[in-house]
């Protein structure tokens, strides 16, 4: 187990990069923390991937240093930092059975027959394979195979981190649920360090502790699940997160007040713009229908059992309000109110924290 | 509403006529003189199955086979390992790959008889720079009277002309490994007989096999190089099956014990083909299970 250190890192795939895009991965600089389930979020080509093999060391970044426990493992090779690693594809020796397949990495670093046996039952029963285990890997099913694949990456408890790139793909929603609760059951148990790369934000929020975004080869925000639903730090992450995502309105603020489609109302506090592209985000749980404030029309209503999703229309935009499932909605023209503590600002896409939250501190 | 007839026997017709002609009654002719006598004026008299018995007693053939066999086993104990480690030493992509491949093709392209002729010049002690470079560093080569030198010319020739179909088939088979396999055992921190063991072996083994029976086949039907190289001698040191078959067949127009002789020659190439078809498919099998 390590503190994973990333001192400056980015990462370009040309030889010579020069602007900004050329960049699979920007600067960054962060720590993880030993020890904690980390789950790395982000649309398809936004560098997960990336980040999670320059960690493991199956690549080597163009830029900067990665350090375990403040140790620099830059150009050490994958075999050498010590971590496991599962691939979104199942990655079985076909030749093997399924128990040779879970003891191979503790026989290539020399570990006790009796102790490797011991191990690899226990794998197995976490898998849900105890019973298939003398049988030949090549005839299983696709997530009979990624089973295997993430009993090899959990076989070993010595490992620095424990990295998985989207493993559970090819797996079957009903047992994908129950692998995640056995991953997490594991973080308890054992205390690895985990990164779990994702681009199904339930699956983030709910295995890890902490929650990485990455956005356009850029971490935009780390943090909690709640962190990311009530401050989201970048408007993508706001979008992204959430069902349905976060309504974004261009606005215009001066001083305590804001503009939106021509309605002007009272944000409470001021914050501190300077000029830029400025944007109101309100995530739908903090919209509500009243008599008066911003001027909006109910095109439709989604009821989706626990709750009823409104879909309006508020100055030629699309906005998202969720009302409780007793309640009645207008037809046609009505009002929308903002409640308080659900407004964020963006400049330029990135959050403004206001007056209130600077002077707390 | 569905009718009944016969019409579409004639949409196989095109395929049973030229079948017929291209194998069936050549093969036929063939089963003919096996079975018959003739002693000229195209007299035929019935011999029932005296060749094949003459032909099974034949030293002369049974030597031949044995030395088909030792040259077919010797070029795939050659070309197999030395095709796969080619394969594995070949770069995986970028323009050098490319460059290995059209390397690689170039013997593939030239044509038997060609090849022969190359080794033939190649290996002369008086013009030909292997030979001559041999004989100035002092071993006594000539393939036309050496009976190792001989052997040695004829494999080393063939080893030339089809590594490369080996290594061109284990090449393809390696490159459909996805990356993956490779980054997950080096997680595993296997070695690189581990790699080779458990991941690149069995990926190749379908196209390995099928390498194998196509060397099998050719070699052990091999006529043109050695014909051109050393004629089947010195003596009869590389007289394989073929070479002495022509030689029964038009030399001595031995055409009874030719036949039998090439009926049992197609017959155990059948029955080695049909083998290696059986493992094959149940490796498939294996496979898609």
């Amino acid at each position: 187990m390590a503190k994973i250190t990333l001192k400056n890192l980015a990462h370009s795939y040309l030889p010579n990069p020069s602007a900004e895009d050329d960049f699979a991965l920007k600067e960054m600089t962060h720590d993880w923390r030993d020890g904690e389930a980390y789950a790395l979020l982000g649309s398809s080509g936004c560098g997960k991937s990336t980040l999670l093999n320059i960690i493991s060391g199956l690549l080597r970044p163009s830029h900067g240093r990665v350090l375990f426990d403040g140790r620099d493992v830059t150009d050490q090779a994958t075999a050498e930092r010590n971590i496991a690693q599962v691939f979104q594809f199942p990655v079985v020796y076909d030749t093997m059975t399924v128990r040779e397949n879970l003891a191979f990495p503790l026989k290539n670093r020399g570990i006790a027959a009796a102790e490797i046996a011991e191990r690899v039952q226990r794998v197995g029963r976490m898998i849900g394979m105890e019973a298939t285990l003398n049988h030949k890997a090549r005839g299983l099913t696709a997530d009979a195979k990624q089973k295997i694949s993430l009993g090899r990456g959990m076989v070993r408890e010595d490992v620095n981190a424990l990295l998985f790139d989207e493993p559970l793909t090819v797996i079957d929603p009903h047992m994908k649920w129950e692998l995640r609760t056995q991953l997490k059951k594991l973080h308890q148990d054992f205390g690895h360090t985990m990164i779990y790369v994702t681009h199904d934000q339930t699956e983030a929020l709910t295995f890890a502790d902490r929650v990485v975004v990455m956005y356009d080869g850029r971490v935009v925000q780390i943090g909690t699940p709640q962190e990311l639903f009530e401050r989201p730090a970048h408007t993508f992450v706001g979008y992204f997160i959430g069902s349905p995502g976060m309504n974004l309105f261009d606005a215009s603020i001066d001083g305590t007040k804001a503009q939106i489609a021509g309605t002007q109302f009272d944000l409470g506090t001021t914050y501190a713009t300077n000029g830029g592209d400025t944007k109101i985000g309100v995530r739908p749980e903090y919209i509500r229908l009243a008599p008066k404030g911003l001027p909006a029309r109910v095109t439709r209503v989604e009821d989706v059992g626990r709750h009823k999703i409104i879909r309006l229309e508020l100055g030629g935009q699309e906005v998202s309000a969720i009302a409780g499932e007793g309640d009645t909605v207008p037809d046609g023209g009505t009002h929308v109110q903002f409640i308080e503590g659900g407004v964020n600002v963006y400049e330029d896409g990135w959050r403004v924290p206001s007056a209130k939250e600077k002077d707390a501190a | 509403m569905k009718t009944d007839n016969q019409k579409a026997w004639f949409l196989v017709l095109p395929v049973l006529v030229l079948v017929s002609f291209s194998a069936v009654i050549p093969l036929m002719t063939v089963v003919n003189y096996s079975v018959q006598d003739t002693f000229g004026n195209n007299v035929f008299f019935w011999a029932g199955l005296e060749w094949f018995d003459q032909m099974l007693r034949s030293e002369r053939m049974w030597n031949a086979l044995g030395r088909q066999l030792a040259f077919s086993s010797i070029i795939l104990a050659i070309e197999v390992p030395l095709g796969v480690f080619v394969a594995l030493n070949m770069p995986k992509k970028g323009v050098w790959a490319s460059v290995c491949l059209v390397l690689m093709s170039l013997p593939l392209l030239i044509p038997w008889n060609v090849v022969g002729t190359i080794w033939q010049i190649f290996g002369r002690v008086d013009i030909g720079l292997l030979g001559y470079a041999l004989d100035a560093i002092g071993i006594d080569y000539n393939y036309t009277q050496g009976f190792y030198a001989a052997w040695a010319t004829v494999i080393v020739m063939d080893v030339w002309h089809w590594t490369s179909l080996v290594a061109l088939l284990a090449y393809a088979g390696l490159q459909s490994i996805p990356d993956a396999y490779y980054q997950a055992a080096k997680i595993d921190q296997a070695s690189r007989w581990a790699v080779f063991r458990y991941i690149e072996l069995p990926k190749m083994l379908g196209v390995l096999m099928i390498a194998i029976l196509l060397r099998f086949m050719d070699s052990f039907m091999i006529y043109t190089e050695p014909f051109v190289v050393t004629g089947g001698g010195p003596g009869n040191a590389t007289t394989f099956l073929s070479i002495d078959l022509v030689k029964m067949a038009l030399g001595q127009f031995d055409l009874g014990p030719a036949a039998a002789f090439s009926l049992m020659y197609f017959l155990v190439i059948m029955v080695i083909s049909f083998v290696f078809y059986t493992v094959m498919t149940s490796l498939d099998k294996r496979d898609a299970k």
